[in-house]
């Protein structure tokens, strides 16, 4: 169990990190939500696995399992949700207002002010 | 037990929650509330900080639960000078936001102003390292809507582009603190001291992949060299106010790495040695050189401040990395400076942006812009306190970050960085003065003949002076805090060095942390005590649970 485990977060992360690097919004918020996956399994194992152990005190049980790790990981899970709610509807707004939806900010034209966001679009293009 | 401490966390949430909910449609019902929030913030993190300045470590138990397994906070001298320190800056950011109209530019701005305030606090004076996790979570989603504020196609992006970055970092940080608790079995910071002590060296490979990874998230805050790129395009594209709120948010990290580096690993641990000699420090003279150059290259003024930021937090890192109290104490007294130098100038970045009409803060040619006197000499005191030159803080706090310096190894390597940075920095700011202020009165005054038609489109387009003195106000607010904190400088650095003696001996924080007792549970009392007593169900006693450590 302990390599299934090891390799899935392995993997998980992996795939998260070449997502990433992608310079698509879309992509790169599917790799933060692998990663976010691989970090909630971690936060899982670090508590080291057990089988079938109860997190609470119970009478005539000797096994138990470590219940922080359950307890972070939900707080992990609520958070991540969260943000990636949030990062989708900016991505969302951005990607409408600027109709481009590369990650990387375009380095500023010199002609172009700051009031006039129109020529960036397009020379991001 | 007292209840103060909690206070810097408490009022900003429920304000916040009650501007939304009650105060939503009157801005200037929010703005009383929300300036009499940040006032009565002020008052209790002076309070906080008198409190702590005798040396007294004060401990608050959330729900009464005692240190391992509940969460509580610590007010000791470092936390509530980071909590007056934001105390002080945010009613001179709220100022500017009210009198420059920014906080009716899109919805929500006090709300999210006070989540800001609540996570910025909440990671100051947390004693947990998850529960700093969650605080800083709090202080970044309330900054995402910050940063967006008003919207805009290029606020957008690079808000998007923020986001992404915070994300990844928020990922690492739980991964941190996976390993940590894998290696430990606890969170708590004082608890984490004393397990990561005890630890075999021989078995300490987890561990120092933590330390790595916690310092790494750390940097990211702090914006040091390989991990800045999120900076500059969100601090220039930020709404003003929010930028120079975000001022403090580079510290946060700065002082994350002073806090786990001096009480979980401190420099003298064998499992960590070398962390900062070999990686902290080249790193921050890296970002410090990159800064500086930077500040030569920016072809805007937002950009240049943005990049003097991360100068600036490159020299307080090569001050904390040399790691001696002398260095602690002179970072410091550069966190203060910096703060509100850099607050000031990206305040003042606004004000020309206003002003100078449809140029915005390119470094071209325009018309001079309406009361350009007082706006110059305001950025001529801000930049020479944030390039170091003599008679301002920055000058002093160069001073102590070098003196400190004296004697390390790479003693001539930091001084070679520091001081040719500085003169970079000298010149990029000289450039962007004189071009935005001097060479506008020879763009517009030779009149018809030599002028382009670019001059024309530019020339008096907004001249009218603003109605309200609000923002100049603000900044004045804080040049004049640079200037009492060059005047003040003995004061000041004998406090300071105070504090960092008391982090360089941090055995009462954990004895304070670690024995006060708390709630005491009765006989089939609840099972949050099962993991370190393995499952005895009479935890009478309130100390149980921690004398095996």
């Amino acid at each position: 169990m302990e390599l299934l485990i090891a390799s899935a977060i392995g993997v998980l992360t992996a795939a998260g990190i070449y997502m990433v690097l992608r310079f698509r919004t879309f992509p790169v918020i599917i790799g933060t939500s692998l990663l976010s996956y691989a970090v909630n399994v971690f936060l899982f194992a670090s508590g080291r696995l057990a089988v079938n152990a109860p997190p609470v005190l119970r009478d005539g049980v000797e096994v138990y399992t470590d219940p922080l790790p359950q307890a972070l990981v939900l707080t992990a899970i609520v958070i991540s949700f969260g943000m990636t709610a949030v990062v989708v509807i900016i991505a969302l707004g951005s990607w409408l207002s600027s109709d481009d939806d590369l990650v990387d900010v375009p380095a500023v034209p010199a002609a172009a002010g700051g009031a006039d966001p129109a020529p960036r679009g397009e020379a991001a293009q | 037990m007292t209840h103060w401490i909690i206070l810097p966390v408490l009022m900003p949430a429920m304000l916040a929650a009650v501007l939304v909910l009650t105060a939503r449609h009157h801005l200037m019902l929010q703005r009383i509330f929300s300036m009499s929030g940040a006032l009565a913030l002020f008052g209790v993190a002076a309070g906080l900080f008198w409190q702590a300045s005798d040396d007294t470590i004060t401990l608050y138990q959330l729900g009464n639960w005692p240190a391992p397994f509940g969460i509580v906070l610590v007010a000791d001298r470092l936390s509530t000078l980071m909590v007056l320190l934001t105390a002080t800056l945010a009613p001179l950011v709220l100022l500017y936001a009210m009198g420059s109209g920014w906080d009716q530019r899109g919805r929500h701005f006090h709300p999210l102003f006070q989540f800001q305030l609540m996570g910025i606090m909440g990671a100051f004076l947390t004693g947990d390292a998850f529960n700093l996790f969650v605080f800083f979570e709090v202080l970044l989603i309330a900054s995402y809507g910050l940063m967006i504020h008003a919207g805009g196609a290029e606020r957008l992006r690079a808000g998007t582009q923020y986001v992404l970055y915070n994300l990844l970092g928020s990922t690492l940080f739980l991964f941190a603190l996976g390993a940590l608790y894998a290696q430990t079995g606890t969170l708590n910071l004082a608890d984490l001291a004393l397990r990561v002590a005890s630890l075999d060296l021989a078995d300490s490979a987890g561990i120092r992949v933590a330390a790595v990874l916690l310092l790494m998230v750390f940097a990211i805050k702090a914006a040091v060299l390989p991990l800045h790129f999120w900076l500059p395009a969100s601090y220039s594209e930020a709404p003003a106010p929010v930028a120079a709120l975000f001022a403090i948010m580079t510290k946060v990290g700065a002082y994350g790495i002073i806090r786990v580096y001096t009480l979980v690993f401190p420099p003298d641990l064998a499992i960590t040695q070398g962390l900062f000699d070999t990686w902290l420090m080249p790193a921050a003279l890296l970002t410090l050189a990159l800064g500086m150059i930077g500040v030569l290259g920016a072809s805007r003024v937002d950009r240049l401040v943005a990049f003097s930021v991360i100068g600036s937090m490159g020299m307080l890192l090569s001050a904390v990395a040399v790691f001696t109290p002398a260095g602690i104490t002179a970072a410091l007294y550069y966190a203060i400076h910096s703060t509100f130098a850099a607050a000031a100038l990206f305040l003042l970045v606004d004000v020309m942006r206003e002003r100078r009409g449809g140029i915005g803060t390119q470094l071209a040619d325009a018309a001079p812009m309406a009361g350009g006197a007082l706006v110059a000499g305001m950025f001529f005191l801000a930049a020479i306190a944030m390039t170091g030159l003599p008679p301002l803080s920055g000058f002093l706090g160069k001073l102590l970050i070098m003196d400190a310096a004296w004697g390390t190894p790479l003693v001539w390597w930091i001084w070679g960085v520091i001081l040719s940075g500085s003169l970079v920095a000298v010149v990029g700011f000289s450039r962007a003065g004189s071009q935005v202020f001097w060479k506008a009165h020879q763009a517009a005054d030779p009149q018809p003949d030599e002028t382009d038609a670019e001059a024309d489109d530019t020339a008096r387009v907004d001249v009218s002076l603003p109605a309200s003195p609000l923002p100049m106000i603000a900044i004045g607010g804080l040049v004049a805090l640079l200037v009492a904190l060059t005047a003040a400088a003995g004061p000041v650095n004998r406090t300071l060095a105070a504090t960092a003696a008391q982090l360089f001996a941090p055995a009462p924080y954990i004895d304070i942390v670690m024995t006060t007792p708390g709630k005491v549970i009765g006989k089939g009392g609840h099972g949050d005590d099962a993991y370190a007593k393995d499952g005895q169900g009479d935890d009478a006693k309130p100390d149980t649970g921690q004398k095996d450590h």
